[in-house]
């Protein structure tokens, strides 16, 4: 029998800010540890938090592009349970008032409604000296991550299959990415995404949930999420019933495993943080910030079309990313030839870019420098053959075009007089080949160009050759 | 008398014109300590280094480490152990902190700094200011020293004892429910609790989060204003504190309340009152009338509900205020078999009988399926309790009441009666509700010599408005002389 899948996922991000959500202690990853901490980070007696505006700002801005409703007073909410990685044993969370509400974000062919967007602080981590906490003898922790500002995102319910939960990742990802909001790097932390499923019969009731958890990619989320729907699915045609569960997902064996049932659930008492005072949103500063928004993706695709009259393909690899979207822009004003850069930068860039395995923000080629050189072979200094040789030594070194030209005097023979030279000492050298294209035979033509390429070392501007070759046999 | 018993404006004044220095204060307050601290225990900590203090003090003036303008250098003042200091430790009465040394200074310790005070040390208190009568702390009792077997009340009882035993010229508490204003009353010396917002609570280690207030302890009101005008202020630490300019409030003590409006709530004298606690406000209240002021009767008809509001809303931010004290990253640590098991005999070890009854209760007010009977309700029922305030304040400037409905009990009387001893507060209570300022002067003895204090109760951030009239009354009722 048929089911239809429903996901709902909880995605937790790291926001850019330089310090932490309550405190001055800077958010930066990966130092020492326990060198980003204060006494309010580690929740010493006596201590008091306060809201970093910057994140608020982010937080806002994330909202805005998921066209969310932001909330004209929010307020912060204790969350109580106690684990060694949260120094207050409780959380400053957002509960029954959230910053945001009631927003949606497109994938292809779909909206997926955005229930809420809230604010949180991150708890520490925990290093064991075993296996867990409880096999081990005993573990340390360190509070660097400890209160660094998160930004929750929790969908509806719309999602149908693991494939639309896996695009819906990538289009949250590359909005927050666009936003500057945050760096979505799962691998770093920076990124955490849990999913509540469920099965159930087309038009039918909802089915009992199941909320996986500990999924290190999209692509995990993915396949951990096919594998829980055939879970349910067989379940079901067995004719057993779903428990209420969380279940976390284990990557080597592909399969996942019940964590903890309902019952045994926290009761996290939330109740309003009494020590912050309400947080107010006034319509001017969310004006402000909607003003400062950058362009989304999808729009951004289409002005590239309209505005540089790149194909539909092109414009959407350009602008898949922020950053690399801004350096096409650059480079078209450097160079104001948006399809040749394209080219450039969709083979020949993002093609080093793959094979070295570095991001676009890495590369050592400035978008002026690219520029510079597609002018270097408009004006015939030297020609794409040339071009092609030299970019990878741009790519590794960094070092404009010029410098790479000038070093190997790899500029393009442009005298008439030189080329001449060399184009008669090459028919000299080959009456036979001369005689065959006089009778007819064009083609030996592209031989006789080839050969005085050859002779000055593929630096011979190749529309001169063939014009010097055809006038002089 | 010895410079000890003296008040901050009177040893100013010689301070100034050179007529003593600031370590013959210190040795006075030490001599003092060592001849009555055995008795009164109004001390945690007594620092060993307040010579060496008073001996800095020229030459941080000299240098402008401290303000010249202040009315408080070389002052020795006893600080509350919940306010942090930086390397000194800090318990808050309690196991639990037994060993914990803060590394920073509460704000109000880093503004006692600037006015260039002596630190003499830490003072008893209720264990996390949980109780009326110092009882609770895990150090011991504080004796009042107006009489043997009495307590000081509390929680800030050892602040109270010390100002009232002229072991400190005055002392810092922190007021929940009526913590400065209770003992101020029980031991015969001036508190004040602040209007909630007006002194910074970075620092003050957690009980009620939405209702703390640190505030001054004194031998009179002048000293009360010259204490509150340092402590008052912004501080962009804590979000809670108000941004509005702090006045000078020693400019509000003008003798002259001629038509000040002062309410007389009516649910306020009631049974169980003590007859000579009753008789003696009556009387304040009657010179009150002779000094010009008018006196109507007023209702606070949310009044009976403020006991049970206020445990349940106080309770229920310390059960979360005292999670962090696990064992795990400082204070006492009782060793386990796992995490839950070291949490579990680290906590029952290091909290005390009144710590764990209020953590039980707070968890529960906010436990799933209790939460809207309780927590909810009970804000809803603060919120009529604040609104009763304004009501009247639109009719009056201040409101007087007895501070406490007895006088100092016995050691050991309600201590097993929880109940009982959570109704000492009551007539303190709704001012930490409403968040509105109050002080306690004294107004009177008992046959048996035990202390009775007035309360005035004022407008939000009109601290002006209750020194006024206290000092107006203390003017006339000063020496012993309490009535007209």
């Amino acid at each position: 029998m048929d089911y239809e899948i429903v996901i709902g996922l909880e995605v937790h991000v790291h926001m850019k800010t330089r310090s932490k959500m309550f405190c001055s202690c800077s958010s930066e990853f990966g130092a020492e540890p326990n060198t980003h901490t204060c006494p309010v980070c580690q929740g010493m007696p006596g201590v008091l938090p306060v809201i970093n505006k910057k994140a608020v700002e982010l937080a806002i801005k994330s909202a805005l592009a998921l066209n969310c409703e932001i909330a004209p007073r929010c307020i912060f909410s204790r969350k109580n349970y106690f684990y060694p990685d949260l120094p207050k044993n409780y959380q400053i969370s957002q509960y029954d008032i959230p910053l945001a509400e009631h927003g949606f974000l497109e994938i292809p062919g779909k909206r997926i409604e955005i229930k809420r967007v809230h604010m949180e602080e991150d708890a520490g981590k925990l290093v064991h000296s075993g296996a867990g906490i409880e096999g081990s003898v005993y573990s340390l922790v360190d509070f660097n991550r400890t209160g660094i500002p998160l930004l929750e995102i929790v969908s509806e319910p719309d999602i149908s299959s693991s494939e639309e939960a896996y695009l819906y990742l990538n289009m949250l990802k590359q909005v927050l990415q666009y936003l500057n909001v945050s760096d979505c790097d799962m691998e770093k932390g920076s990124l955490r995404c849990d999913a509540n499923i469920s099965v159930r019969k087309p038009g039918g009731e909802m089915g009992v949930k199941t909320e996986l958890k500990n999924m290190n990619s999209f692509k995990a989320v993915q396949v951990a999420l096919e594998y829980e729907a055939k879970r349910q699915i067989q379940i079901l045609d067995d004719g057993g019933k779903i428990i209420q569960e969380t279940r976390l997902w284990d990557e080597k064996k592909g399969e996942t495993f019940s964590m903890r049932s309902k019952e045994e659930d926290c009761d996290y008492r939330y109740f309003p943080e009494p020590d912050l005072v309400p947080l107010e949103v006034s319509e001017e500063w969310k004006e402000e910030i909607k003003k400062g928004l950058a362009e989304m993706p999808s729009i951004r695709l289409q002005r590239f079309v309209s505005e540089y009259g790149l194909p539909e393909y092109d414009a959407g690899v350009l602008s898949s990313s922020r950053e690399l979207a801004d350096y096409f822009e650059e480079c078209v004003k450097a160079y104001p030839k948006p399809k040749i850069v394209s080219n450039w930068i969709m083979t020949e860039l993002m093609g080093l870019l793959n094979e070295k395995n570095i991001s676009i923000s890495e590369c050592r080629v400035s978008s002026q420098s690219l520029g510079e050189m597609l002018k270097l072979i408009e004006d015939g200094t030297i020609n794409g053959k040339i071009a092609k040789e030299i970019f990878p030594q741009m790519f590794d070194t960094g070092r404009p075009a010029k410098e790479i030209i000038a070093e190997k005097s790899l500029t393009q023979i442009i005298d008439q007089g030189e080329i001449a030279k060399v184009a008669e000492k090459i028919i000299a050298e080959n009456p036979k080949v001369v005689a065959d294209y006089k009778a007819g035979n064009e083609k030996l033509l592209a031989f006789l160009i080839g050969q005085v390429m050859k002779v000055t070392k593929g630096k011979a501007n190749p529309q001169l050759v063939n014009k010097i070759l055809r006038e002089k046999i | 008398m010895e410079l000890n018993e003296l008040a901050c404006h009177e040893l100013h004044e010689k301070l100034a014109k050179k007529e003593i220095t600031s370590m013959d204060i210190v040795k006075a307050v030490e001599k003092q300590i060592a001849a009555t601290e055995k008795n009164i225990h109004a001390y945690i900590t007594i620092f060993d280094d307040m010579e060496e203090q008073a001996r800095k003090i020229v030459d941080k003036l000299t240098s402008g480490q401290v303000d010249k303008e202040s009315l408080l250098w070389g002052i020795p003042v006893a600080i509350k152990d919940n306010i942090c200091m930086d390397g000194r430790r800090t318990t808050a009465g309690s196991k639990i902190l037994h060993n914990f040394i803060p590394p920073y200074d509460a704000t109000v310790i880093e503004k006692l700094k600037n006015a260039g005070v002596i630190f003499i040390g830490k003072t008893n208190m209720d264990e996390f200011a949980f109780g009326s009568s110092t009882e609770t702390s895990n150090f011991g009792p504080t004796i009042n020293p107006s009489r043997e077997g009495r307590v000081p009340g509390g929680s800030s009882g050892g602040s109270a004892a010390a100002v009232a035993a002229d072991e400190a010229i005055l002392s810092l508490g922190s007021d929940t429910g009526g913590s400065i204003r209770q003992p101020a009353s029980l031991c015969g010396v001036v508190g004040m609790k602040p209007t909630y917002g007006r002194v910074s609570r970075y620092g003050l280690i957690a009980f009620g989060s939405s209702l703390d207030q640190i505030g001054p302890f004194s031998r009179d009101v002048t000293d009360c204003a010259i204490l509150l005008n340092a402590l008052s202020g912004y501080d962009s630490r804590d979000s809670t504190s108000v941004n509005r300019p702090v006045p000078d409030y020693t400019k509000a003590l003008t003798k002259n309340i001629r038509g000040v409006k002062i309410g007389i709530p009516k649910e306020y004298f009631i049974e169980g009152i003590n007859a000579e606690v009753k008789k003696a406000v009556e009387r304040a209240i009657e010179t009150l009338k002779k000094l010009g002021a008018e006196v109507v009767e007023i209702s606070l008809p949310h009044t009976e509900y403020a006991v049970a509001t206020y445990y349940i809303v106080a309770t229920a931010e310390a059960s979360s205020n005292l999670a962090r004290y696990d064992g795990v990253k400082y204070g006492h640590r009782k060793e386990g078999t796992s995490i839950v098991d070291m949490y579990g005999k680290t906590r029952a070890d290091g909290f005390g009988k009144e710590a764990k009854r209020r953590i039980m209760l707070g968890t529960y007010a906010l436990s799933a399926g209790y939460y809207d009977a309780y927590y909810l309700k009970a804000n809803k029922v603060r919120t009529l309790i604040r609104q009763d305030f304004e009501k009247v304040f639109a009719k009056v400037d201040v409101i007087i009441t007895p501070t406490s409905p007895t006088p100092a009990f016995k050691i050991g009387e309600k201590l097993d009666d929880p109940l009982k001893m959570y109704l000492s507060d009551i007539f303190t209570i709704s001012a930490n509700l409403a968040g509105i300022p109050g002080i306690s002067i004294p107004c009177g003895l008992t046959k048996n010599d035990l202390p009775i204090g007035l309360q005035i109760l004022g407008k939000h951030f009109d601290e002006e408005g209750i020194l006024r009239v206290a000092y107006a009354y203390e003017q006339i009722s000063k020496r012993g002389f309490y009535g007209l």
